[in-house]
């Protein structure tokens, strides 16, 4: 066959293919001066009900309010009592002190997994406090802060880590697929995004009976990549939904760093841009500014001025989950080096530059919530822990694939049962 | 280069062998395919810097550089369409999607595309890739790290699947499949890649360390798709399994002292349809065992094929043995899997009919 390219490519340039590759892997020495951080308080804020291309700017600017000096700065200062800023703190904490003590659980062997949000806390307990407590809530895998911060008993979560007898999903989802429908906390898959779009239809159908609703979900930066981030943001321009999505840059998904997701080219909150919805960019650790920032898009959806697309810019902290060892594949110094701080930190200095906290306070505090852990701890493994025989009956593993049990679904039940007698006979639980 | 295509153990002349469990086998297998061919090219998410969740691509990025072994935005309908057009150029893809529970984003691309591709182009155009991805229960990985969906890919015309039972022959099936022009589906049981596993999760697991089907040549050699693999031969009944429930259900014939026949179907599509008709032909008995979901999973083809083919042979209805019709628990999993008492029942019953 004739090669139709007459000249063979030889006068042509040859091609090379660009693989991403982070700035650092383990060893190496850390240097963060090449991400632009703009001075707290310098960001301009539009009013909510702006044209979505009023906010473009903020796309590639990064929202802050605490400043260096621990003093709440610009248009963005969300001007919280202290009351709310120490129950935002108190949330947080709890989070972080939840999180050390269950991955404590699952080493000892309590649990088959654990994922912790080290360092993302703001991303979701102070998001939260910014929405109304019926508003929707679509979760990815890492917003335990939600939930926390939307009052679940800690008890309730540990049954369903330990998916124990007391477990209130009936030990089918894997350890933190937490799901409370009285909380409007959507139930979590271990499949990436697919909250997304899911998110954007309860917007629809809340806009569609005339309700004051809105809906908000989280998704990592990695799983923007899916499909399924790019059918959400079209549906919710095209029908302008009530939605707001949370993506959290936490710079790594498992050990891809962001620049896999698309962060070389451009920054998450300009994926805004493209779909014709406003987007923000803020400092995820900077827990006003993402207070100020979920505030502003939920008033925005609910005026009717449609979705927001905001781009939580912050560090994981740990591994990916518990079965994951960072070590391996970044640098220790990113961590340590990390240029934004921690969220509960610069919340806790803030309230002492305020005046409405103290250093003593805050250990005091670290005690009695570790206590509260330690405690619901106890509770839930009377409930028992994975393994050990204090599970949901035999029969509750075929309830809930439909509404009524056909007949093929009964006769298994039968014979997991029965299985079961013959594996442990004498044993009446079943 | 020691081409060997023997399909049972390893013969003494078939060169250097090395202990290996099964992730170390399938590296050895597509580290020796991207040093063969310039063409072979593995992508997926963790695998390249990081060498995979379950390290499976160790080390290959820094042996063959970043071009032939790369991370992926994690978009498994994106994984697999690059991988459509990377062998319309004329690469041998070999992508991963980390857990097959992933795998669904994919399936427009897999099924609507890939499969179809020679089909629709007559031929002009193939996806010689094949889609390495982890499958299976057993480690408590809930309904998201433990699905068992061979059966949807095996509907699917035009798309071959694979599934290994041992190291031996995951290497030499994935050197076959990446080998091979058309599209396959290479489902890897992630409860075996570290031992073989008996079925009894209360007892410690089990390392490859000592078994026989762990001595694996360090060389290239193929074990041709479409090709059963005796596991044991007997005359009581036939057991048809494949990955995971192969080691299951040899360890229920041993402890039961039943003389089964046991077959290691190791390719559902192509499949061995002249060792499962020979098999039950001489031993009139039928067991299909497998991890997946009952109705409608592989096991019902089998079963057809069994009846229409061997029907004036069988002494007892066939038997199927297999995952029940719910998705896959956390906590109750060794109540869902189809272990030793769920096997035993059926084997008794086929044996008193």
């Amino acid at each position: 066959m004739a090669d139709q390219r007459d000249d063979k490519g030889t006068n042509r340039p040859k091609l090379a293919l660009h693989v991403p590759e982070p700035k650092y892997r383990p060893g190496d020495k850390v240097d963060y001066s090449h991400l632009n951080i703009p001075e707290a308080g310098e960001q301009s804020r539009p009013d909510e009900a702006c044209e979505a291309k009023d906010t473009f700017a903020l796309c590639n600017d990064l929202v802050r309010v605490l400043g260096d000096d621990n003093q709440a700065h610009g248009p963005w200062d969300p001007r919280l009592d202290a009351d709310t800023l120490r129950q935002m703190l108190r949330e947080m904490a709890l989070v972080r002190a939840f999180d050390n003590r269950m991955y404590r659980a699952q080493r000892q062997g309590k649990t088959s997994f654990y994922m912790k949000c080290t360092g993302e806390e703001a991303t979701s307990v102070c998001a939260t406090h910014a929405l109304a407590g019926d508003d929707m809530i679509f979760p990815s895998y890492r917003q335990q802060g939600c939930l926390i911060a939307r009052g679940y008993e800690l008890t309730e979560m540990i049954n369903q880590i330990y998916s124990n007898k007391a477990d209130k999903l009936k030990g089918r989802q894997l350890p933190i697929m937490y799901c409370s429908k009285r909380l409007n906390f959507f139930s979590i898959s271990g499949n990436l995004a697919t909250q997304l779009p899911q998110a954007t239809g309860f917007a629809m159908a809340s806009a569609s009976k005339g309700d004051s609703r809105i809906a908000a979900t989280w998704v990592g930066e990695g799983s923007t990549a899916e499909g399924d981030f790019h059918s959400a943001l079209t549906f919710a321009t095209v029908y302008n939904a009530p939605v707001i999505f949370n993506v959290i840059n936490n710079q790594w998904a498992i050990s891809s760093f962001s620049g896999f997701a698309g962060s070389e080219r451009a920054t998450f909150a300009a994926r805004a841009i493209g779909y014709g919805m406003a987007g923000l960019r803020v400092d995820g650790n900077d827990p006003l500014a993402v207070f100020a920032a979920e505030r502003w898009a939920a008033d925005r959806a609910r005026a009717n001025a449609g979705p927001t697309l905001i781009e939580h810019f912050t560090y994981r902290a740990e591994g990916h989950s518990t079965s994951d060892d960072p070590s391996a594949y970044r640098s220790a110094e990113e961590r340590e080096e990390w240029p934004l701080g921690d969220p509960i930190m610069r919340l806790a200095r803030h309230l002492i530059a305020l005046g409405e906290w103290s250093d003593e306070q805050q250990e005091d505090m670290d005690t009695e919530l570790d206590a509260i852990v330690r405690k619901a701890m106890k509770e839930a493994e009377k409930n028992g822990i994975l393994g050990h025989g204090l599970h949901h009956p035999f029969h509750t593993m075929f309830e809930d694939v439909f509404e009524e049990l056909p007949w093929h679904l009964e006769e298994q039940a039968e014979q997991a049962i029965r299985e079961r007698r013959i594996k442990f006979p004498g044993d009446p639980a079943e | 280069m020691n081409d060997m295509t023997t399909e049972t153990a390893p013969a003494a002349d078939a060169g250097e062998t090395r202990e290996m469990n099964m992730i170390e086998a399938i590296n050895s297998a597509l580290d020796i395919m991207l040093d063969r061919d310039d063409n072979v090219t593995l992508l997926g998410e963790d695998i390249g810097y990081f060498g995979g969740v379950f390290r499976c691509t160790a080390g290959l990025q820094e042996k063959y550089g970043k071009t032939r072994v790369f991370d992926t935005p994690i978009s498994e309908c994106g994984i697999i369409g690059v991988a459509v057009g990377m062998g319309a150029y004329g690469l041998r893809p070999v992508p991963e999607i980390q857990f097959a529970d992933y795998i669904y984003p994919g399936l427009d691309q897999l099924i609507s595309e890939a499969a179809r591709l020679r089909y629709r182009s007559a031929a002009e155009f193939i996806a010689p890739m094949t889609v390495r991805s982890p499958f299976g229960g057993g480690i408590f990985g809930g309904q998201t790290h433990s699905q068992s969906p061979e059966s949807i890919f095996t509907h699917v015309s035009g798309l071959k699947t694979v599934i290994p039972s041992t190291p031996y022959d995951a290497k030499g099936l994935l050197i076959s499949c990446i080998e091979d022009n058309d599209p396959v589906i290479f489902f890897e049981p992630k409860r075996i890649y570290n031992g073989p596993f008996d079925g009894y999760y209360d007892k410690p697991a089990k390392s490859w360390k000592g078994f026989e089907a762990a001595q694996v040549p360090t060389d290239y050699y193929k074990i041709p798709l479409g090709k059963a693999r005796t596991v044991r031969e007997g005359d009581a009944l036939t057991i048809l399994a494949y990955g995971t429930m192969v080691h299951v259900v040899e360890s229920v014939a041993r402890d039961k002292g039943v003389n089964a026949e046991i077959l290691d179907l190791r390719t559902l599509v192509p499949l061995d349809i002249e060792a499962i008709e020979a098999s039950v032909e001489k031993t009139g008995r039928c067991l299909i065992v497998h991890e997946a979901t009952r109705t409608s999973g592989f096991g019902s083809e089998l079963s057809a094929l069994v009846q229409e083919r061997c029907f004036y042979h069988l002494e007892a209805p066939i038997e199927r043995v297999t995952g029940f019709d719910t998705p896959y628990p956390h906590s109750l999993e060794w109540a869902y899997f189809p272990g030793p008492v769920r096997i035993g029942e059926a084997i008794d019953k086929l044996l008193e009919a």
